[in-house]
């Protein structure tokens, strides 16, 4: 935990505070039908167009039903048209490196990751996917499920701000509104930002390069069957390869990885996501990319505090989610600082940290903050490999998923995750003082906490039975890369993302076989639209109340009070479900790296 | 409520309309401005030799002769260093594979350049990288190589350390990540090519 880490911090801190007020002031233009943006010029007759094209009238708001009807109802033809997209890839055009099908389990789990936000990647993306696939399949919800995500948070706040009213929005008219003047023309400007650090953007085949000095590699020996040979004592047998050129990847990769960070959807062009030196080239663009993940969510602080007119509630929403995620970072900064005791042991310098899955660019400051960043909002990009992370130092990222995603979290995910719990704290507050709760002038009553609880556990159902169920069975048990209690790390890990709709790993894990696919497609699909629909509910509902003036007898929602209350709900909340689960996996695993010779 | 059929046309016309854009001429227009503005990045940041493309800049390529420096250890592909098959070991703190590998590699490691049994080695020598294909090490790891390096190629060790430097990456804007040293660009300068 050196200086240039503290400036490096105090920077990326500093820099997301001073955009969180304009960004939120922009929003507001954004979210509202009439709201005028400095883009009116160029995409009003976009927009027009568009809703000529869906016959809607975009003054026409809907009810929170209808809103989720028509949000399913999207959604379900975005699935199939991926879906087909992705089985139909061998005969769809800019295909150069003549990819074949995708398989049926393969094609239904990416359909479903990439329409849920989640981005979990079974699959490599050099080694599956056709630009075509990458292009339009998969970067097509890497925009609207954003957009989804941000209407959703919308919703909720209209409904919280309004007083009386039967309706929260109209969900064609935030789409298109969110894609057209948000994240359309930041990615555009971002993506040519990305491409002058060096990531590439174009059509052509592979490249392969003839290498400066060949040499030859030991490889593992297989059999005509594929599998690897192995000696009397079970060692596999090695076999000398020469090797005189590397293939070098292409693709059209600036104009999906600028929107990959800025929606929090997360996957990866390639396979090693934004540990690649294409995908993240520079300490510069890893320092954007972090920005980009946390720019949305923060700002949609200010645009909540700007809708219902409390500023103060706003930036003490801000407060809890800066707390959590500045405490989170800290100990998995210091955890992957201290390094690997085991390895050095053997002799490895002590002071050079855990860099085993890391990149010497971004050095062991950039790769916790890209961890802890990335976790805290639902986005799962990923510059290092957590699976080979300390095991306190892996536990923040874990832990940041369960706990919702809500510090920052997902773009309009993390907003509307976090007023759940700003209605549970209000809740907890009123039971602690004998009073009905409050929340800015609307009364909590019993359906508004039964929704929040069933957004609560939904997922905790979901993480914790799948992952179980993947810990006794065999199919659950055949995808390890590693033994002991960091396998149940890596299932765990699996499931928490999936649900999370976070899509980062602990990437050892095989997980493209039928059963790992389906099951994690499912959790993935209970993690988005199971918590959405009672977020929509919820919004409904309060919209339908009648505001009622502040008394002295309210529950103040700003200031440190709140902050500290609201904070300390996502913290209980997360740790109590989830420790058991976390004891058995990186806790112990700490404890038998640091006390024990064990090895697994 | 609009009946389902009417939402499913809004929801087909909607796919569809937006795949144009975002799919469609969002990615082509930044194709163009990316060929146009930064041709080289675009393109992957080919080196070429002779009417050769040789590597990539960004990408780590593998060098086992003493007389080159050696990049970090790589978990991407059966070989190692496959562009085309990006990714780190995935191994756990704790795994008897990662501990093994590691100790097998600090041998080799302090045998290759000389050092005394005892001597504290950098941790992305013997460490394989997240992407497998990262184009740097750390200067200490550099600077260690460089006695090797300079036996082999019969020039003095202040002349490669020299190298060393010129070749050193300073932090971006001067904070931003850390000091390094790319393998393959310094390789390529010592072997006195353009």
């Amino acid at each position: 935990m050196d200086s240039p880490g503290w400036i490096q911090l105090a920077l990326f801190v500093g820099i997301l505070l001073a955009l969180t007020k304009p960004m939120g002031t922009y929003l507001v233009q954004v979210l509202d039908v009439d709201g005028k943006t400095v883009l009116n010029t160029v995409m009003g007759p976009v927009e027009r167009l568009l809703y000529f094209l869906l016959r809607i009238d975009p003054k026409q708001e809907q009810s929170w039903k209808e809103y989720s009807f028509s949000l399913l109802a999207f959604s379900l033809v975005g699935g199939l048209f991926t879906y087909a997209i992705l089985r139909l890839q061998p005969i769809l055009p800019l295909n150069p490196q003549s990819l074949g099908s995708v398989s049926d389990h393969l094609s239904f789990n990416t359909a479903v990751s990439f329409l849920t936000n989640t981005n979990w990647q079974s699959y490599g993306g050099e080694s599956t996917m056709s630009y075509f696939s990458q292009m339009v399949g998969l970067v097509f919800h890497n925009f609207v499920s954003a957009a989804v995500g941000i209407a959703v948070a919308a919703a909720l706040v209209r409904g919280i701000a309004r007083n009386s009213a039967k309706t929260i929005g109209n969900f064609w008219v935030d789409l298109i509104r969110i894609n057209l003047y948000l994240l359309l023309p930041i990615c555009l400007l971002y993506s040519v930002f990305l491409v002058s650090q060096g990531m590439i953007q174009n059509f052509k085949p592979y490249d392969t390069a003839h290498v400066v000095a060949p040499y030859t590699a030991q490889v593992a020996k297989k059999d005509a069957d594929g599998q690897e040979v192995k000696d009397p004592q079970g060692n596999p047998v090695m076999e000398g390869v020469k090797v005189e050129t590397q293939t070098i990847a292409q693709g059209p990769m600036a104009s999906q990885v600028a929107i990959k960070m800025l929606g929090t959807n997360g996957g990866g062009f390639v396979n090693a996501n934004a540990s690649h030196p294409f995908e993240n080239p520079t300490p510069l663009s890893n320092f954007f990319q972090m920005m980009s993940i946390f720019l949305i969510p923060s700002g949609l602080t200010y645009y909540l505090g700007r809708m219902v007119k409390d500023q103060r509630h706003g930036w003490a929403v801000w407060g809890a989610m800066a707390a959590i995620f500045l405490v989170g970072f800290m100990v998995c900064w210091w955890a992957e600082a201290a390094g690997n005791p085991r390895l050095q042991a053997l002799g490895v310098d002590a002071s050079s940290g855990n860099m085993e899955g890391k990149e010497v660019r971004f050095g062991i400051f950039n790769s916790a903050l890209f961890a802890t960043v990335t976790t805290d909002a639902s986005c799962g990009a990923v510059n290092s490999m957590h699976d080979s992370f300390t095991p306190l130092g892996g536990l923040i990222p874990l832990l940041n998923i369960q706990l919702g995603e809500v510090v920052f979290g997902g773009v309009g995910a993390g907003l509307y995750g976090m007023l759940v719990f700003v209605v549970l704290a209000v809740f907890l507050a009123g039971l602690m003082v004998g009073r009905t709760p409050e929340y800015l002038g609307k009364k909590i009553e019993a359906y508004d906490v039964k929704a929040s609880v069933l957004f609560v556990m939904v997922p905790v159902l979901s993480i914790l039975g799948f992952a179980a169920w993947a810990a006794v069975s065999p199919w659950g048990l055949e995808g390890l890369n590693n033994a002991g209690p960091h396998g149940l790390s890596e299932m765990l890990y699996a499931y928490s993302s999936a649900t999370g709709n976070n899509g980062s790993a602990f990437a050892g894990l095989t997980t493209n076989t039928y059963w790992y696919d389906t099951t994690m497609g499912i959790a993935m699909l209970v993690g988005r639209f199971l918590m959405i629909i009672p977020v929509l509910a919820l919004a409904g509902n309060l919209a339908k109340k009648k505001l009622v003036p502040a008394s002295g007898g309210s529950f103040p929602v700003s200031g440190p009070m709140f902050t500290l209350l609201l904070a300390g709900t996502v913290l209980i909340v997360g740790a109590l479900t989830f420790f058991p689960a976390l004891s058995l996996g990186p806790v112990v695993e700490h404890f038998l790296m640091t006390q024990s010779k064990a090895v697994f | 409520m609009r009946n389902l059929i009417a939402e499913l046309y809004t929801s087909l016309v909607a796919v569809f309309a937006l795949a144009v854009l975002v799919s469609g001429i969002y990615p082509v227009v930044v194709w163009g401005l990316a060929q146009l503005l930064f041709p080289i990045q675009a393109n992957g940041s080919l080196i070429v030799q002779d009417g050769k493309v040789v590597g990539s800049e960004r990408i780590a390529q593998n060098f086992t002769q003493p007389q080159y420096f050696h990049p970090r250890p790589s978990a991407a592909g059966a070989t190692g260093y496959d562009g085309a098959s990006s990714g780190g070991s995935n191994l756990g703190p704790t795994s008897k594979k990662l501990i093994d590998s590691v100790k097998e590699r600090i041998d080799s490691y302090r045998a290759e350049n000389g050092l005394p049994p005892t001597a504290p080695v950098p941790a992305d020598a013997v460490t394989a990288s997240g992407s497998g294909l990262d184009p740097h090490i750390s200067v200490p790891n550099a600077l260690m190589q460089a006695k090797r390096v300079a036996r082999a190629r019969g020039l003095g060790e202040h002349v490669v350390r020299e190298r060393i430097k010129a070749h050193t990456e300073s932090p971006d804007l001067g904070i931003l990540g850390i000091e390094r040293v790319n393998v393959l660009k310094l390789n390529i300068a010592l072997d006195g090519k353009p």
